[in-house]
């Protein structure tokens, strides 16, 4: 059985999916962030394995802007956690509850 | 793609059409090095270099746009960048949030005493990346100008240090941000699958001239890049970050929410939608058509039971971003052209009605109970008729800019037949109506004497209230040379 393009888009749809749900359901914004991630890098995958399947470097090449894209993203997210945990113990997405939405 | 197939040959490079970009950008790092090192903070440095670098963006555009009507659009960088007409009329408008947004910052920092120099260099990144998605030419492009755009926002919104608010609403800003950034690089993954290309010019072509047999992926692909963007721009029912996140953020990084980001996202949809995938309409019609009739109906009658002014302008935006969607569904180019004229005028009503905002929010930028506006025409009566007019502009009441705008939008869903929708663009206009009468009328209530505290207005809010409801009246009497810009301005597509 040989593995095809259509595993590899199959696997990044799945793991997609698993980064949509999880953001949905889980609280914790390092979880969320995690999330995230694993949606980005169902994307890398998407892109990488597109690209070598129409033998065009633009698909790899895509990799490294998202890459940089998210490590940027982690550095934001990260700080906002930083700032807000010097205020509260705890931080879970249902304790911002400050604003009304 | 975007990159050269010899890897040794450079690609051309046209340097004036990025000059609104390399403004932007140098200014930003030369303000970010300069204020790191100099020992003594000096107040003046940051709103100077951020409004001059604004004032730049919008001299070079004159030019710039002279050149482009002679000549018509140029691409370069392999294709990877296009600037026409529709990228020098957005930068322009992105020039103009910019320097409102840095004239209003300084009194604000000042006031609640956050560091300003952070907050320019943010602000500049942010407006250098609305400037790289005007001029996006490829989705690669264009997602990583919406990053460079939506991390300095990010930023922004917390930078309000002692409100747990601030940081509260740029967290969710931020967890829905960037999970809106991965369905659009999802969508732009699957496009790429189903053409084979990023570049925008190609994927029309491909799109115009072969029948995909199999266009699930494309299909896919539209539908994640349409949600993508949907929240970038607020749409119902990607909307949920927008009122937190306008009530938590410091005020005048609204202004630029409101007016900056609104811009370069719509630059974004219109590059996406009626100009690559044209020859797709049927498809992404309907729903872009839902989206907006649901969005305007949505902001319209949440904006009504909001007893915060912050909130209920920030369910204003979402039902403007509402009118706009209905220019963008029509996929003509009068549609295109209505939704650059609304965007133009929405710019001012929103850079001019948050200034008031700046100020009546008070120390602590907390006092946004529609309450706070009772007597404000006893105790500022110029300010209170300017925001009356910006308020006006809003509703759309006739000879106001807004008016003209909703009548372009709400004439484009005509056009297309889209009798319904435009209907129910009417009703939700009158629901809004009512809202920005709630304010009118909280702020012409009489007081006792007793209560009348003075307020303080700076300089820079006379400036921008002032300006806008000029811009307001004067595009409502005759926005005949507008329109005409605007119609030179629809976008194009040009091979790089």
């Amino acid at each position: 059985m040989t593995v095809t393009t259509t595993w590899y888009l199959s696997l990044a749809a799945v793991l997609f999916s698993i980064g949509t749900v999880g953001l949905l359901v889980r609280r914790n914004p390092l979880i969320m962030f995690m999330c995230i991630e694993l949606m980005l890098n169902a994307v890398n995958i998407t892109f990488v394995s597109i690209g070598s399947h129409l033998n065009d470097l633009g698909g790899q090449l895509a990799v490294f802007f998202v890459l940089v894209v998210a490590a940027a993203e982690v550095v934001v997210g990260l700080a906002l956690v930083v700032a807000i945990m010097r205020r509260r113990a705890r931080t879970n997405a249902d304790d911002l509850n400050i604003l009304g939405g | 793609m975007v990159f050269a197939t010899n890897p040794i040959s450079a690609p051309e490079i046209v340097w004036w059409a990025l000059l609104p970009l390399i403004f932007l950008t140098v200014s930003a790092l030369l303000l970010l090095t300069v204020s790191s090192l100099l020992k003594r903070a000096v107040s003046w440095l940051s709103p100077a270099v951020s409004l001059t670098a604004g004032v730049f963006v919008l001299v070079s555009s004159i030019p710039m746009w002279n050149k482009i009507q002679d000549d018509g659009a140029v691409a370069f960088l392999n294709g990877s960048v296009g600037i026409d007409g529709s990228t020098i009329f957005l930068t322009s408008l992105i020039a103009i949030a910019l320097i409102a947004t840095s004239i209003l910052a300084r009194p604000y920092l000042q006031r609640e005493e956050i560091p300003d120099s952070e907050f320019y260099v943010l602000l500049l990144l942010s407006a250098a990346g609305a400037a790289v998605m005007v001029a996006a030419n490829d989705l690669i492009v264009l997602f990583l100008g919406i990053e460079i755009l939506s991390i300095a926002v990010y930023v922004l919104v917390a930078l309000h240090l002692r409100k747990i608010e601030s940081q509260e609403g740029a967290l969710k800003y931020f967890l829905l941000g960037a999970f809106s950034s991965a369905f659009l690089l999802y969508g732009i993954a699957l496009v790429y699958g189903a053409v084979g290309t990023t570049n925008l010019f190609a994927i029309k072509n491909y799109l115009a001239s072969a029948v995909l047999v199999e266009d699930g992926m494309l299909m896919i692909g539209f539908a994640l890049m349409m949600v993508g963007l949907g929240f970038k721009i607020a749409a119902f029912p990607f909307h949920a970050w927008t009122p937190d996140a306008y009530q938590g953020a410091p005020t005048p990084v609204v202004i630029w929410m409101a007016a900056g980001v609104k811009v370069a996202g719509f630059a974004a949809l219109i590059r996406v939608f009626p100009l690559t995938f044209a020859s797709y309409v049927d498809e992404w019609q309907i729903p872009i058509a839902v989206l907006s009739g649901l969005t305007v109906v949505f902001g319209s009658v949440v904006a009504v039971v909001q007893s915060n002014v912050k909130r209920m302008l920030a369910y204003s935006s979402i039902a403007h971003a509402g009118f706009i969607l209905i220019g963008v569904q029509s996929a003509n180019k009068d549609g295109v052209a209505s939704v650059l004229f609304y965007l133009g005028v929405y710019t001012f009503l929103a850079a001019g009605s948050f200034a008031v905002v700046t100020v009546i929010g008070g120390d602590g930028d907390s006092n946004h109970d529609i309450d706070a506006y009772k007597g404000l025409a006893q105790r500022k009566p110029l300010l209170a008729a300017l925001f009356t007019i910006l308020l006006l502009g809003q509703a759309g009441i006739p000879f106001t800019g807004g008016f003209v705008a909703k009548l372009g939008v709400i004439s484009s869903a005509v056009d297309t037949q889209y009798y319904f929708l435009a209907g129910v663009a009417m009703l939700s206009a009158a629901i809004a109506a009512y809202v920005y009468l709630r304010i009118l009328l909280a702020m012409y209530v009489e007081i006792d004497n007793q209560q009348i505290e003075g307020i303080n207005v700076p300089k820079g809010v006379w400036v921008v209230t002032g300006f806008a409801s000029i811009v307001v009246i004067v595009t409502g009497f005759i926005p005949g040379p507008i329109v005409d810009i605007t119609r030179d301005a629809i976008p194009t597509l040009v091979s790089g």
